[in-house]
């Protein structure tokens, strides 16, 4: 199979991967890049557990290929982690990890929403979240993590 | 001197502490399975069956050769060791020799360089095989005629539990009611998919990385199918993405046929499902069929129960046995009857074999029998919690099995706190526009442990190493599988040694490093590993108290928060510690705790069956369009006694999520299969709650100490999805009169019955 050539920013550093052209981009960032926060949770789309931050939109790197992020900006969760991101913190103080798979995926999500919307409603925030699949939380929590981090919020 | 266990003012037990893990799950710093790598690692993918029975004639892979990185077939000539996983009843083969009994499961393995290759692979294998009858439901397969799959009759297993004379005594009540109940899957939809990575040695021995809640079932599974002897194979549990039952059992034949693979090439070889392959072939809720009649007398005491209840097992026993004696014991609900009778069957069929699932056998029979509970008050005319109030167990009452509920029971108090609450006694029925709205109501109660079918499986241990810098390392044998176990444990630690939080580690469950303390299950994690770390911890503490006396001149010395007090001076643990290390004390301890007996004896169903129970009250509050029949739960309030909470933010974050799987599985989760076939293997045609269903919860807890739990905790884990479901139904039937007796409680269904029925939204 004929190699491509990817040029992207991930996380803020410039790459340059020879890759295989049938490789997605949640494999390139998993396996080429070995940034393991981002989460394969059903392959399809459908539980948001794999979400990054391409050119800013939450997408589902399961069902990208890595050839599409050319030329684009890629944010991970250990982008988020480096930079200080404050959902993190807010994650954990108000108790919305259990097993945590999901988490990443979340705050990626969460980041999208508070970057367009930086006071985002609870329905918003629950709105915006729907797409994203927790089995151990109910959410309540999830969604005041999110809210604490609102604009109006942060001092 | 004597070292008293100071009771209260706790310094950590009963305090909200952040979770210990949190922060390292949130960033994406945890290694989940999938997240660790191996030198010249291997990639497993199985070959399933897709029919519900073959015999299996021959398999090739001629075509799989050509593809790029294909390393080899593993079949069942590969399996050094029995071919018979050691689970219950042994009847599910590693990888089947002549028969396949269900579509998805695994009749070999391919292995290859990397995973797509590998899975490519798999789909050019070229299996002869001949299509056998097969039965894909229960009830048939307990006819006499049916094609046999197991046994004799198709049952796997059968109780009886009596007490008195039930059928009698029914016909004597003045009030008696039958309800007919079905129940359908529900799938685990743990976000994390089964994975295990099977490390060889040179020497032979071995290393499993596995995602399960169960690492002495991996180590069990994995030495039977290799043939290695305990003490040369580890497990070590990686960080694991959710279980809630579907880690019980499973990861051991995940883990086994990865360490089939490892054995025979010598490398290190990871297999992990994708999730179509998760939902085909491992475990889920049992579908369920029950039958119940209770009697009562003219006052209202329920007099007779009698119970038939059916679980659809699928191929293999696996944990049926035991998932159908905990819904067995639990099957009439928590009053104070005289007279039950209750036959139970776990019975085979062509499908997925089901399993562990939160609340175990419970749920089932629970939304049976607490709805028609609601039916049996109905047609006495009395309110239903006033009527399950002069009915349910108290201090001093006894269970079917004749158990005497001797403490901690709080049922009567959180009854009321939710009736009270819920404002249940003035709600009625409202209409908002195009909406009904009603309350339902459900009660129960849980076992905590294994009980006593499980009793020998009953005892946990746990290591504490004091380091001379203060820092405590601690190995327990069960595991954190997102429930909160590491922090609630650490908690308990540092209590007991009155040592700082963070100079806590709990390691991950590591088999050559503790001894098998049973599975991480039936809510029993709190009071096994708790005690288990109280029991190793105690002479530590001992040890330490004392050197901290010394140090501070006085016998007086009071201690809390990682400090040590006399008046005004005040020492560190580390600095106590340090001094006990100079003077050579043994600061490393191991504790070993074993539940208390239970008396349950299976040839008269009679006998104490838990060593505790948790209580749970639910009211759930529900709206219905009355043009489409779509049912929203828009609040529910639950309360619970699960004994002295150790961290009550944890304990909530539990009911949380309990509550919303119960709604689930009430509402929309639909696992359909036609002719032996799954038809909806995936999140896309399978619905999860999602942010959007969420309810509101209003969660109280009533803390009735239980003199054996650590600080007098009991259990909370399983609780609260438990009686979700019967409120939901019962909120319907309040609501339009319509008695939903089927589990999903589809819009569909109550559209359809509202056509037959005279009901309240029939006149719009």
């Amino acid at each position: 199979m004929k190699k491509y050539l990817l040029k992207c920013q991930v996380n803020g550093k410039n790459i340059e991967r020879e890759i295989r052209p049938d490789k997605t981009l949640l494999e390139f960032i998993r396996e080429d890049l070995g940034l393991t926060g981002t989460k394969e949770g059903c392959g399809e789309g459908e539980c948001g557990a794999c979400l990054d931050l391409l050119d800013g939109r939450a997408v589902n790197s399961c069902l990208m290929m890595a050839a599409q992020a050319h030329g684009k900006k890629i944010i991970t969760i250990e982008g988020l982690r480096d930079e200080k991101n404050p959902l993190i913190d807010s994650f954990a103080k108000e108790a919305a990890v259990q097993c945590g798979f999901c988490i990443p995926g979340f705050i990626i999500k969460a980041e999208e929403l508070l970057s367009e919307n930086p006071e985002a409603t609870d329905d918003e925030i629950k709105e915006s979240l729907a797409g994203n699949l927790c089995r151990c939380t109910g959410y309540k929590n999830i969604i005041k993590a999110v809210g604490k981090v609102r604009k109006k919020c942060l001092k | 001197m004597k070292i008293e266990m100071k009771k209260t003012p706790f310094s950590f037990v009963g305090k909200s502490v952040r979770r210990v893990d949190a922060l390292d799950k949130a960033a994406g710093i945890s290694k989940y399975g999938s997240d660790l790598s191996f030198p010249n690692m291997l990639y497993a993918c199985a070959f399933r069956s897709l029919k519900p029975r073959i015999k299996i004639k021959n398999l090739s892979d001629e075509k799989a050769k050509k593809i790029r990185g294909y390393v080899g077939l593993i079949t069942c000539k590969d399996i050094r060791g029995k071919n018979r996983w050691p689970l219950v009843m042994e009847d599910y083969p590693f990888l089947p020799e002549r028969e396949s009994r269900f579509a998805g499961e695994t009749i070999a393995l391919v292995l290859a360089k990397d995973r797509k290759a590998a899975k490519k692979a798999a789909s050019m294998l070229k299996l002869e095989h001949e299509e056998l009858p097969f039965v894909d439901d229960p009830l048939k397969s307990m006819e006499k005629g049916s094609v046999k799959i197991f046994g004799r009759n198709n049952v796997f297993s059968k109780y009886v539990i009596k007490k008195g004379e039930a059928l009698k005594s029914l016909e004597r009540c003045k009030y008696k009611i039958k309800g007919e109940f079905e129940t359908n899957y529900q799938v685990h939809s743990y976000l994390e998919t089964q994975v295990a990575t099977a490390v060889p040695a040179s020497d032979g021995s071995m290393t499993i990385y596995s995602s399960t809640q169960c690492p002495f079932y991996v180590l069990d599974a994995v030495c039977a199918v290799t043939g290695l002897s305990n003490h040369r194979v580890k497990v070590i549990q990686t960080v694991t993405g959710g279980g809630f039952g579907g880690k019980e059992d499973m990861p051991a034949l995940v883990a086994a046929h990865a360490a089939i693979c490892a054995q025979k090439t010598g490398k290190p070889v990871r297999l992990s499902y994708e999730r179509k392959e998760d939902f085909m072939s491992m475990s889920k809720r049992h579908p369920s069929y029950s039958s119940v009649m209770y009697g009562a007398d003219e006052s209202g005491r329920i007099r007779a129960c009698v119970i038939k209840y059916v679980l659809d097992s699928g191929a293999y026993s696996t944990l049926s046995p035991i998932v159908l004696w905990r819904g067995s014991v639990h099957a009439a609900g928590p009053y104070d009857i005289e007279n039950v009778l209750i036959e139970t069957y776990a019975v085979a069929t062509n499908k997925v074999p089901c399993g562990a699932f939160r609340g175990f056998g419970q749920p089932q029979i629970c939304f049976a029998q607490e709805s028609l509970i609601d039916d049996l008050a109905d047609k006495i005319g009395m309110d239903p919690v006033e009527f399950r109030l002069k009915n349910i167990i108290r201090k001093g009452s006894r269970t079917v099995t004749g158990q005497k509920i001797d403490e901690s029971c709080g049922l009567s108090e959180i009854v009321n706190i939710v009736r009270k609450k819920s404002a249940w006694d003035r709600f009625g029925v409202k209409r908002e526009g195009e909406k009904i709205i009603a309350l339902g109501f459900a009660n129960t109660y849980y076992g905590v442990g294994l009980g006593a079918k499980g009793r020998f499986l009953d005892r946990a241990g746990a290591y504490i190493n004091i380091y001379k810098d203060g820092s405590v390392s601690v190995n327990v044998g069960n595991t954190e599988m997102g429930q909160g176990a590491l922090t609630v444990l650490t908690q308990i630690c540092a209590e007991t040694l009155n040592c700082p939080l963070e100079n806590v580690h709990i390691h991950e469950v590591d088999t050559s490093k503790v001894p098998d303390s049973g599975p991480t299950v039936a809510s029993r994690t709190t009071i096994m590993s708790g005690n288990a770390i109280m029991e190793a911890a105690r002479p530590l503490r001992e040890r330490i108290f004392k050197t901290a006396m010394e140090i501070l001149g006085s016998d007086k010395v009071s201690a809390s928060g990682g400090f040590f007090f006399v008046g005004k001076k005040r020492i560190s643990f580390a600095q106590v510690v340090k001094e006990c290390w100079a003077r050579r004390l043994k600061m490393s301890e191991q504790g070993w705790y074993t539940a208390p007996k239970t008396s349950f004896s299976e040839k008269n169903g009679k006998g104490d069956s838990y060593v505790v129970y948790s209580y749970s009250a639910n009211a759930a509050l529900v709206e219905i369009d009355i043009k489409t029949f779509e049912m929203k739960i828009r609040k529910v309030f639950a309360a619970y006694d699960v004994g002295k909470l150790i961290n009550p933010r944890l304990a909530l974050a539990q009911a949380h999520g309990g509550i919303l799987q119960g709604a689930g599985w009430a509402l929309f989760e639909n696992l359909v299969y036609k002719d032996g076939i799954m038809l909806n293997p995936g999140f896309a045609d399978y619905a999860l709650a999602t942010s959007a269903d969420m309810p509101e919860y209003a969660v109280s807890f009533v803390e009735k100490e239980y003199t054996d739990g650590p600080y007098n905790a009991k259990g909370i884990g399983e609780l609260p999805l438990i009686a979700v479901a019967p409120a939901v139904r019962n909120a319907v039937k309040n609501a339009l009169g319509l008695r939903l007796n089927k589990i999903p409680m589809l819009p569909e269904n109550v559209w359809s019955m509202s056509k037959n029925k005279k009901c309240f939204c029939r006149e719009n």
